[in-house]
């Protein structure tokens, strides 16, 4: 019997496999494809090196006045000496382990929640949503021994943090009562609802923020005197808020109606089947969204600078009138742009991480 | 066994749920109308004791201060209800200036993320994660004070011939002046416009009944370049440009573009293009394979595959998207206040705000204003969309 | 759309009335801390030195008022505000008086319900070029790109001076000080212009301040003074009398030296100036040595303005039309009798 042995494969052309195979079918797999390759690499030769020379190579990294700077590069002393500044504002430094206690502890507690199966998930949570908040206004502003530290005081990255969480904070409750106004079969709720959604969403946070710093003022009883901060809190909550509502709907709209109807069907209330059936599900598709809204308020925090608020960028651009640092704008900005990126760049990879895990087939 | 007639249970009428509703309802417009009656009583309380004007008369009153940019005749002259108007035209202006560029420029990105290209890919990948995750107000920041500050001065512009100039000041390019007898090349244009539209509907006629393609893009170029060509020679040559020059401080005459424009464009552009890039991909991507090799089983080749058959699915992604990047560019477009771009925002809620001194109107002017350009732009939208709607059979 | 404007704008005019307030002065008192609002940064007048500390002419006026309703100089929560948000801060109650190189004009004391309550510069409108262009006369600023900031009577004033005069300019208008002189430095606009006395100072952030002139021309008046919400008579009193008490105290030759060995003087109107005789602090509704810890603790207008402005400062003012009446000048208080 002959026994047909077949001959081993030959091993794909050497064009076709290793670095060349990768290249070739990547980067040249056309006469177009080339030209366009090789346009791309013109492109980072003629901008990759100047920039790494300015950012590191050439750059000035110690000492501590101006003399420091050869002006070859960038001079990262700038940041170097005002960095506590950037970070805290004018928070005074004695006071700076409690801004810097409350972050570690929000951070530490939003971490905790988003593990997957850590026990008591719940009680955790209660306790961010109810009991953290005051615990961090005593941290921050003081009280209990603490010595006050006074609003205006405030600033630099603290700021920003503490008005996009704390504008997220607001707008999501507001946000998930507005959502189940303008879904709701009751014809006032969700007109006033719409009217409110359509409203913030259609103005610029510019004005909002103009209104809540010049008008709110005029709108309170005279008694009443609102801190320029809490203001503008007011001001990005309401904002926020509108933008909340609408994630928040898009959820309640992706469940099948099925469940409203289950929840019916087994003698649940409105509140209950809103709280144990329809919300958890609509706001768990619904994470990626929020993270999102959250990454726009974070960037858009930037703009209380207009209403006089020392926010990150803000307090950097004050720093480039001292008249002893003249001339260190791209150092700053490329300062706050690293930072804001960061943040930003985190957030959403996180977000689309989500993403890909709520995401479970249906894909075409 | 006998069914027992059972007495439907009798229940208090704030059990029933449709009383509930309306008393809940009359509640919530109770509350609703008391916070504004409050505040409304607040408000009245607190300008007449500070003694605050009100009414709309000072839209009347002389403004006396001079605008860089005014897209209408403008003069110090001229009242507070004129720079209302000035600073919408220059809204209107950088919004739509900004729309295009940064659809055409997300296009290309979103495109260039597709690309089998591996570099060129990354690179748009790259420029998407960079600019999309910095706040907006940062780049304009960045581009007006770090990058155009860095222009020459007037004296020693950057030119190309006698007719473009580029400093700190701004752009300056020549201005077309129309003649008598522009008005018959203008003509001619119109004409074009309108055959072109003929053909192009004949050829679609054509190509439906008999299956032949008329090759009208050729044929409308053609056209659209010859004929006013051809008028244009015909009347005589009636144009001319007005060239900018260097007279005293700074260039006079032709169309300056001032940095603050400039800065806040490119902002905007840069910005949105980052987000349109990944609307773009996003909505390619979501056209089926099948469709692709559909086309090509048909014979189709990828140029008119990627036009006929995936960007016309893709756009039922992309436009509702679209919109909502439209609408932010509009409303980024305020924060040209930062940089001193004569915005309505900075003119009117800025300027004007200050000099007059009546908050509670000209907020509520300007919010109008935008609330009207955002329900404008998503009414056409809306229309757009259900127009390019699937048609389902 | 249109519904959505209208209730927009009617729930923003609705209308109607009530209510009562307790005056600023007990508030301030309650509150033991005065509000006042300055510039975010004006050297000489308000700004900010290397530790924080708030030093300047204005921040002194706001100094003197602690100082004579709190009887501490110290007690003052500084509120630095643009141009543009000065006057909503102060009818909007966020501050108590505003101190910040704020020109007295028909307008702002009427429609805008604000009170000037004193002059402490008088100040006027100049120019500001760089030395390079060999520009001697603003006559000759034709066409010229004019730095400026925004929401300001300069605003109003160069418009009017250029129309008067026949000539074009492109106005660059920026948000503050900061801004507007960085514009200038970068060479943005070939002028900059704002009030003279802010010139002084704003050309000290220039990196070669002798890089630039001033002009010669004067085109406007500029009253500087503190401002004060209408409707509240007993605190623009105190703020008014505050700023006078310093005036009178230069006049009087008391100084924050020589105060407390001139308590046991006899002269009736340096006695009175102290609260020792006559009607002391009870019609103000203040202590009886309010004027007395005005200039102990921050002096009398000579020194608060030779400390910021004038020749112990970088800033090097003369006194000019600030000087006393009784020496070329027309800063003249009414007497405390």
């Amino acid at each position: 019997m002959i026994v047909h042995i077949p001959h081993p494969d030959l091993p794909p052309p050497s064009t076709s496999t290793g670095i060349i195979g990768w290249l070739r079918s990547n980067l040249f797999s056309s006469p177009a494809n080339s030209l366009l390759t090789l346009f791309a690499l013109y492109l980072l030769y003629h901008f990759i090196p100047p920039i790494l020379n300015w950012t590191l190579l050439d750059a000035n990294w110690v000492g501590s006045t101006k003399d420091a700077c050869t002006n070859d590069g960038a001079c990262w002393v700038f940041i170097k000496v005002r960095f506590h500044q950037f970070m805290f504002g004018f928070y005074p430094s004695s006071e700076y382990w409690r801004a810097i206690l409350a972050f570690i502890l929000i951070g530490l507690l939003i971490l905790y929640l988003l593990i997957d199966r850590t026990p008591k998930k719940s009680w955790v949570a209660a306790f961010t949503v109810l009991i953290f908040p005051i615990i961090a206004f005593f941290l921050f502003y003081g009280g209990f021994g603490l010595p006050v530290v006074e609003t205006y005081k405030w600033g630099g990255l603290m700021l920003t943090l503490i008005l996009s969480t704390i504008g997220m904070f607001f707008a999501l409750p507001f946000g998930i009562i507005l959502a189940l106004a303008r879904r709701s079969s009751m014809p006032i709720p969700r007109a006033l609802s719409i009217l409110f959604i359509e409203l913030w969403r259609g103005v610029p946070l510019i004005t909002v923020l103009f209104m809540s710093s010049v008008m709110l003022p005029l709108f309170m009883p005279e008694e009443l005197r609102i801190d320029k901060l809490l203001r503008a809190l007011i001001g990005i909550s309401l904002f926020q808020s509108a933008y909340m509502a609408e994630v928040v709907r898009s959820g309640l709209q992706a469940l099948p109606k099925g469940q409203s109807e289950a929840a019916d069907a087994l003698g649940l209330g409105y509140w209950q089947a809103i709280f144990l059936i329809i919300l958890p599900q609509a706001l768990k598709t619904v994470i990626p969204g929020i993270v999102n809204t959250f990454i726009e308020l974070f960037k858009d925090t930037t703009l209380v600078l207009i209403i006089g608020l020392f926010d990150l960028l803000a307090i950097i651009q004050a720093a480039f009138t001292d008249p002893k640092w003249l001339g260190f704008s791209v150092e700053g900005y490329v300062f706050a742009g690293l930072l804001y990126w960061i943040f930003c760049f985190s957030m959403s990879q996180y977000s689309q991480h989500l993403e890909r895990k709520l995401h479970t087939g249906h894909t075409n | 066994m006998t069914p027992t007639k059972q007495p439907i249970p009798k229940t208090a009428w704030w059990n029933n749920a449709r009383n509930r509703a309306l008393l809940f309802q009359a509640l919530l417009i109770c509350a609703v109308v008391g916070f504004f009656a409050y505040i409304a009583n607040n408000t009245m309380h607190n300008l007449e004791q500070r003694g605050i004007a009100t009414g709309f008369s000072f839209l009347k009153q002389k403004a006396g201060f001079g605008i860089i940019q005014t897209l209408i005749p403008y003069t110090e002259a001229n009242t507070y209800g004129r720079t209302f108007v000035v600073g919408l035209l220059n809204t209107i202006l950088v919004s739509v200036l900004g729309i295009i560029c940064a659809t055409i420029l997300g296009f290309i990105v979103g495109v260039a993320r597709l690309s089998s290209n591996w570099l060129v890919s990354k690179m748009a990948a790259v420029y998407i994660e960079t600019f999309r995750n910095l706040p907006l107000l940062l780049q304009i920041f960045f581009w007006y004070f770090a990058v155009l500050r860095t222009l020459p001065s007037p004296k020693q512009s950057l030119h190309i011939g006698e007719r473009f100039f580029l400093n700190i000041r701004g752009a300056y390019l020549p201005r077309p002046i129309f003649e008598d007898g522009f008005g018959w090349v203008t003509a001619t244009l119109v004409f074009v416009a309108l055959c072109i539209l003929f053909l192009k509907l004949w050829a679609n006629k054509r190509q439906e009944e008999t299956g032949q393609q008329f090759p009208v893009l050729l044929t409308s170029l053609g056209l659209l370049v010859s004929l006013p060509t051809i008028a244009y020679f015909a009347a005589g040559a009636p144009l001319q440009w007005e060239l900018p020059a260097l007279k005293g401080f700074n260039f006079q005459g032709g169309i300056t573009v001032i940095p603050e424009l400039a800065a806040l464009l490119i902002a905007l552009t840069v910005y949105t293009a980052s987000l349109i890039a990944e609307i773009v991909r996003s909505g390619i991507l979501s056209v089926s394979h099948g469709q692709t090799e559909a086309a090509s089983a048909l014979g189709l080749r990828p140029g008119k595959t990627l036009r006929l058959v995936i960007i016309p699915q893709a756009m039922r992604v992309i436009i509702p998207q679209m919109t909502s990047q439209y609408l932010n560019l509009v409303k980024n477009s305020s924060l040209a206040t930062a940089i001193g771009y004569p915005d309505l925002v900075s003119v009117f809620a800025g300027t004007t705000l200050n000099q007059a001194g009546q908050a509670i109107e000209i907020i509520a002017m300007t919010m109008a204003v935008y609330l009207t350009i955002s329900l404008t732009i998503s009414y056409f939208m809306n229309w757009y969309n259900a127009r390019s709607m699937m048609k389902e059979r | 759309m249109k519904k959505l404007s209208f209730i927009v704008v009617a729930v923003f005019l609705m209308i109607s009335a009530s209510l009562a307030a307790a005056s600023t002065l007990e508030e301030v008192q309650k509150r033991g801390e005065l509000q006042c609002g300055v510039s975010t940064g004006l050297p000489g007048f308000s700004a900010t030195d290397e530790k924080g500390n708030w030093k300047g002419l204005d921040v002194d006026g706001c100094k003197a008022i602690a100082a004579a309703v709190l009887g501490d100089a110290g007690k003052v929560k500084y509120i630095p505000l643009n141009a543009k948000e000065r006057f909503t801060a102060l009818q909007s109650g966020e501050i108590d008086v505003l101190v910040r190189g704020t020109t007295w004009t028909l307008t702002r004391d009427t429609s805008l319900g604000l009170n000037f309550a004193g002059v402490n510069y008088y100040d006027g409108q100049g120019f500001m070029v760089s030395k390079k262009l060999g520009v001697k006369s603003a006559k000759e600023l034709d066409g010229a790109a004019i730095c400026i900031q925004a929401g300001t009577t300069s605003e109003l004033n160069l418009a009017d001076y250029f129309t008067q005069n026949k000539m074009k300019y492109e106005p660059v208008v920026f948000d503050s000080h900061d801004q507007t002189i960085k514009g200038f430095e970068a060479g943005r606009c070939d002028v900059l212009t704002s009030d003279q006395s802010q010139l002084y100072g704003l050309r000290t952030h220039l990196p070669n301040p002798a890089d630039a002139v001033l002009l010669p021309e004067i085109i406007s008046k500029e009253p500087l003074g503190p401002v004060v919400r209408q409707g509240d008579d007993g605190w623009f009193n105190i703020v008014r009398w505050s700023f006078f008490a310093m005036v009178n105290a230069e006049d009087l030759g008391v100084t924050s030296k020589n105060i407390d060995t001139l308590k046991k003087t006899d002269n009736p109107n340096i006695r009175r100036l102290l609260g020792l005789e006559g009607i002391k602090g009870k019609s103000l509704g203040l202590a009886d040595d309010w004027a007395y810890q005005i200039i102990k603790q921050v002096g009398n207008y000579s020194e608060t303005f030779e400390r910021n402005v004038g020749m112990d400062s970088p800033l090097k003012i003369k006194r000019g039309l600030n000087a006393l009446w009784s020496k070329g000048g027309i800063q003249y208080a009414p007497p405390m009798r």
